[in-house]
């Protein structure tokens, strides 16, 4: 039952940045980020988990391997964007927040292009031509 | 390797609550300048500890995501 870890340090790292918000804000800042940090790293190994199974699938299917990987790395990058972003706001800062999620969007875009491409390809071969 | 870092909170928290003691007793001294030395060198001190878990999860999400 480790969500039952989760939860308690959870509350616990709630209970220090009460504690310490009024004195210091900078220190209550950082126990924030560090809760944050640790739950997600608790969490990956359940992730790598996951994806070495949907890997395996995807192999065995037979799907083209450059399909799963430009996946793989667009849900990466909406981890890491959103993991900063929310650090970000927490501390108050609502534009930037804003900027870095603006800033992973267009990552995201530029890694889809290719398959945008095959897609549009696949349709254009499937119109009926010189009617 | 995880399991033992759950001390690193309780630390940055002490480290906090210290320097927020330091500080106002150095401000009672006068000694306004000193206080908020001592405010930035703690907060450097949990920084640190901060930015070497951050390293480590980025590290984890480009080796398990993005294959490098």
């Amino acid at each position: 039952m480790e969500i039952i870890q989760i939860v308690g340090l959870g509350l616990i790292a709630t209970i220090l940045v009460l504690v310490l918000k009024d004195q210091k804000p900078l220190f209550a800042f950082l126990i924030t980020s560090f809760t944050g940090v640790f739950i997600f790293l608790l969490v990956i190994g359940k992730i790598d988990a996951v994806i070495t199974v949907i890997n395996e699938l995807a192999t065995k299917s037979g799907i083209p391997d450059i399909y799963l990987k430009t996946v793989l790395k667009i849900i990466g990058i909406a981890y890491i964007a959103e993991f900063g972003a929310q650090m970000v706001r927490d501390a108050g800062q609502e534009s930037i927040a804003s900027k870095i999620e603006f800033a992973g969007k267009i990552f995201i875009l530029v890694l889809a292009i290719p398959i945008i491409n095959v897609i549009i390809e696949t349709l254009l071969s499937l119109l009926p031509m010189g009617s | 390797m995880i399991k033992m870092d759950v001390t690193a909170i309780f630390q940055i928290a002490g480290v906090g609550i210290i320097i927020a003691i330091i500080h106002s007793v150095l401000k009672q001294m006068g000694k306004e300048d000193m206080a908020h030395w001592v405010t930035v060198m703690g907060f450097v001190v949990g920084l640190f500890m901060v930015i070497d878990l951050l390293g480590e999860l980025f590290q984890e999400i480009k080796a398990i995501f993005l294959f490098q």
